[in-house]
């Protein structure tokens, strides 16, 4: 009897036998033909230079399953089973987990890394603690066996010998390094005590510094409440670490003197202080002797002061002295011409010169007042002998009177211009009356 | 922490320093600020001769924390 297959039924054993011969493996290649859909799984084909395989890696549910992204032309380390795939007859590899394989992919995973945690502010430099100037305990997170510890001991010990060192010991090398780096952070921060952490690990390829360049150490190291000091690797191999730590020391060593003062340097400085301190306390009281010197040299009795008056008012009543004599002197100056010129105008000589014309002239006035004085009275004679005839006073003698009204004193000639009441002058020969008017006609 | 640290104390006493080298303090001032400054002096070189160096190992026990004296050179107890 021929055996026979469907094709599922093929397939189907083909795919229990891939799967039960196989079983689960170690493939290396590189990640070609990369597609990720929907779905979030990723499908790729494996290949190196001679062959190639279909692979599929399933996204494990809520989990970033990757510490890097694939991407075409990686090189990596796949942990898979063989299987196929019966609706289409192909076999192909189910991945498990990846790892970058070689410096190109582990450095392809690093810059991935720093640049998204970097874009999330981790590294940013106001997150970064200040170390304590003088730490009492420092914690020290490192194997206990190798070259590390011990730099850091000599050197702490040498720089200052009574600081005190906690060391949390973890693996710094291997899978599981990462994780125990974070329980002793852990450990540290559950036992406090500690004023700064050192995270130590000597130098190595990048490969040896993998659990370094842990995303969830980083993020541990952040969250850290003490200071933490990165010492990972040799001066120039930088981790993720480094960069999230609040301070990146170049080796161990150099960790240990960033974190530990020299015991002489302080020393020194107290020195220093205090021959400081003496010298200004006794700048400062030498200043104040000098200034109480200089205030007493100059506190005077103040007679001098009087002396000194006493001179200048001598002084002074000199000056005073002779610009007053100046002064005459120039105002006796100008009088002198002023004088001469008065002397040359002296008005007794004009009066001499005038008083004589003057006989002259009064001599002549006499002689023709009294002529014209005779020629006068005989003039006025004969008119007095005829005004004696016309004048109101000789009528008044023949006993006529004239009124006259007050008090204008004009000479009232009609009755009718009066009222009962004026008052009147009137003028008689020898006399005057004053009356009243009583009544008029 | 209500202890005094060493580098406050320093900090304190080149504070100290100065404003006496400045010169302007009055002189009551001055003989108080040295005073000051020297007991700041004694104090930090005391707490640089305090205490012996201990080395310790936090370990993890029985989910408890202990700590237990470091011998130089031995054996890696994460093993």
């Amino acid at each position: 009897m021929k055996n026979v297959l469907t094709v599922s039924q093929l397939n189907d054993n083909i795919k229990t036998f891939l799967e039960e011969a196989f079983g689960i493996l170690w493939v290396e290649g590189e990640v070609s033909n990369l597609r990720r859909p929907q779905s979030g799984h990723v499908y790729f084909t494996l290949k190196d230079d001679k062959s190639q395989i279909r692979a599929v890696y399933f996204r494990p549910y809520g989990v970033r399953a990757v510490k890097f992204d694939l991407e075409d032309g990686l090189k990596i380390l796949c942990r898979a089973r063989l299987s196929a795939y019966p609706p289409r007859g192909e076999y192909q590899l189910i991945v498990e987990s990846v790892e970058p394989q070689g410096v190109g992919a582990l450095q392809k995973a690093f810059e991935q890394l720093k640049a998204r945690l970097a874009a999330e502010g981790l590294f940013d430099a106001s997150l970064k603690k200040p170390l304590p100037f003088l730490p009492r305990r420092i914690g020290v997170i490192t194997s206990t066996t190798g070259a590390v510890i011990r730099d850091i001991l000599n050197i702490t010990r040498r720089r200052f010998p009574c600081v005190n060192l906690l060391i949390a010991p973890a693996r710094v090398q291997g899978a599981e390094a990462a994780g125990e780096i974070i329980a002793a952070l852990r450990r540290l921060h559950a036992w406090g005590d500690v004023d700064v952490i050192i995270i130590a690990r000597g130098g190595g390829s990048l490969e040896d510094l993998a659990p370094f360049n842990d995303e969830t150490l980083a993020r541990e190291i952040r969250r850290s409440t003490i200071p933490v000091v990165s010492a990972v690797g040799h001066e120039t191999d930088y981790t993720i670490c480094d960069f999230v730590a609040d301070l990146r020391a170049p080796t161990p060593s150099a960790a240990a003197e960033l974190v530990v003062p020299r015991k002489i340097e302080l020393q020194e400085t107290l020195h220093d202080l205090y021959r400081r301190l003496l010298a200004s306390q006794n700048r400062c009281l030498a200043l104040q002797r000098e200034r109480l010197h200089s205030l007493a040299a100059r506190f005077k009795d103040p007679r001098r002061y009087l002396a000194d008056y006493a001179i200048h008012v001598d002084d002074l009543r000199e000056r005073l002295k002779r610009a007053l004599a100046h002064r005459t002197e120039a105002v006796a100056g100008r009088l002198k011409p002023l004088e001469a010129r008065l002397r040359g105008a002296d008005p007794r000589r004009r009066i001499r010169e005038h008083s004589l014309l003057l006989a002259g002239l009064e001599k002549n006035l006499r002689g023709g007042w009294n002529r014209f004085l005779l020629e006068r009275s005989e003039r006025l004679k004969k008119n007095a002998a005829l005004l004696s005839s016309l004048s109101p006073l000789a009528v008044l003698q023949r006993g006529y009177s004239i009124t006259r009204r007050l008090p204008e004193g004009e000479i009232v000639r009609d009755a009718k211009l009066l009222t009962p009441g004026n008052r009147l002058d009137i003028q008689v020969a020898l006399g005057r009356i004053e009356a009243r008017v009583e009544k008029i006609k | 922490m209500a202890k005094e640290k060493f580098e406050d104390a320093l900090e304190k006493l080149e504070q100290i320093v100065r404003e006496m080298e400045a010169g302007d303090l009055p002189l009551d001032a001055a003989l108080k600020s040295f005073e000051e400054g020297i007991r700041l002096i004694r104090f930090c070189s005391a707490k640089l001769e305090e205490t012996q160096r201990r080395v310790e190992l936090l370990l993890e026990k029985e989910n408890s924390l202990q700590t237990r004296t470091f011998q130089d050179g031995q054996e890696d107890e994460t093993g």
